[in-house]
């Protein structure tokens, strides 16, 4: 289909400075894409029949690597070894 | 313009039935890492792509110390230890629950609306009769104004002969009146001679018939005796 209305999943290397081109950066373009990956991964891997861990793991694992980044300032003061 | 030659209803309303949940979910390698990532490797760097690219990761994180070992590693270990060593034990258990809990809501729905189905079809086949039934209302009609042509006649009939009744009792009473006045007429008549022939009967008269009365007795007497 045409490069605006494909998910990014669907966008090729070459033409991702076209389609970060297209989409809208307003308050509601940004919202609207938000919703629409909350919507997409709930929809893959949360409203199953049987679903296992992956589900929330995802989610927890996210979570972890997003809390560590907010900490590292705090965190790089207890390195091992000053010169890396 | 309605027209009729086109068809209606040919394509599915978009909000009912609501399509069924997928059976299973995305793939999930480890627990962590979707499917798609590896297949997304896989043409340039066959199967053990990503795990040397995760290996090659972890390495660097850990020698520049952008990932700083401290007590959190120590107790996160332990606790992904005991997170994943109950995820074996008790998984399939709590998933065979899941799946039961799941079954008893559909079972429930479905019954609720087999249910519902089972009722409006009663409800078509009473209908049904119900517009056969309308069938014999003819019978009925029949039926109704036979009765009614019933009632008519009885009426009529007793009408009748109350009429027959009074005309009846007028005639005789009519009757009646005439018997009495020629009974009276007949009476006064008898009464009125009789009184008369009795004044005419004067005392000389009277004197003479018992005379001849005697005599004849007398003469009946000799003849009896005679007989005798």
């Amino acid at each position: 289909g045409p490069l605006s209305e494909r998910p990014l999943m669907d966008v090729r290397l070459g033409e991702l400075h076209a389609w970060i081109s297209t989409c809208s950066f307003s308050p509601q373009g940004l919202l609207g894409a938000v919703q629409r990956a909350w919507s997409g991964y709930c929809a893959k891997y949360i409203h199953v029949r049987r679903g296992g861990p992956a589900g929330i793991s995802m989610l927890l694992a996210g979570s972890c690597v997003l809390s560590y980044g907010w900490n590292y300032q705090h965190l790089k003061q207890h390195r091992w070894r000053k010169y890396h | 313009v309605l027209h009729t030659t086109r068809p209606l209803h040919t394509t599915q309303q978009s909000l009912a039935p609501v399509p069924p949940l997928p059976e299973k979910g995305g793939e999930v390698r480890h627990g962590l890492i979707p499917e798609e990532f590896f297949q997304f490797l896989y043409p340039k760097t066959g199967v053990t792509g990503p795990y040397m690219l995760g290996t090659g990761l972890l390495l660097y994180l850990l020698s520049k110390e952008i990932y700083v070992v401290n007590h959190e590693t120590a107790a996160a270990a332990c606790i992904l230890t005991v997170i994943i060593y109950a995820i074996k034990k008790f998984g399939p258990e709590v998933a065979a629950f899941a799946d039961k809990l799941n079954e008893e809501k559909m079972a429930s729905a479905l019954a609720m609306k087999n249910e519902a189905i089972q009722i409006l079809q009663t409800a078509i086949e009473e209908e049904k009769k119900e517009q056969w039934r309308v069938e014999g209302r003819s019978y009925l009609f029949d039926a109704k104004r036979n009765n009614i042509a019933m009632l008519l006649e009885t009426n009529y009939r007793e009408r009748l002969l109350m009429v027959y009744n009074e005309v009846k009792k007028r005639l005789d009473y009519q009757v009646a009146m005439q018997n009495l006045k020629r009974q009276k007429e007949q009476d006064h008549m008898i009464q009125w001679v009789e009184k008369n022939v009795v004044q005419s009967i004067t005392p000389q008269q009277q004197k003479e018939s018992i005379a001849k009365c005697i005599l004849d007795l007398k003469a009946l007497s000799k003849s009896a005796h005679a007989a005798v």
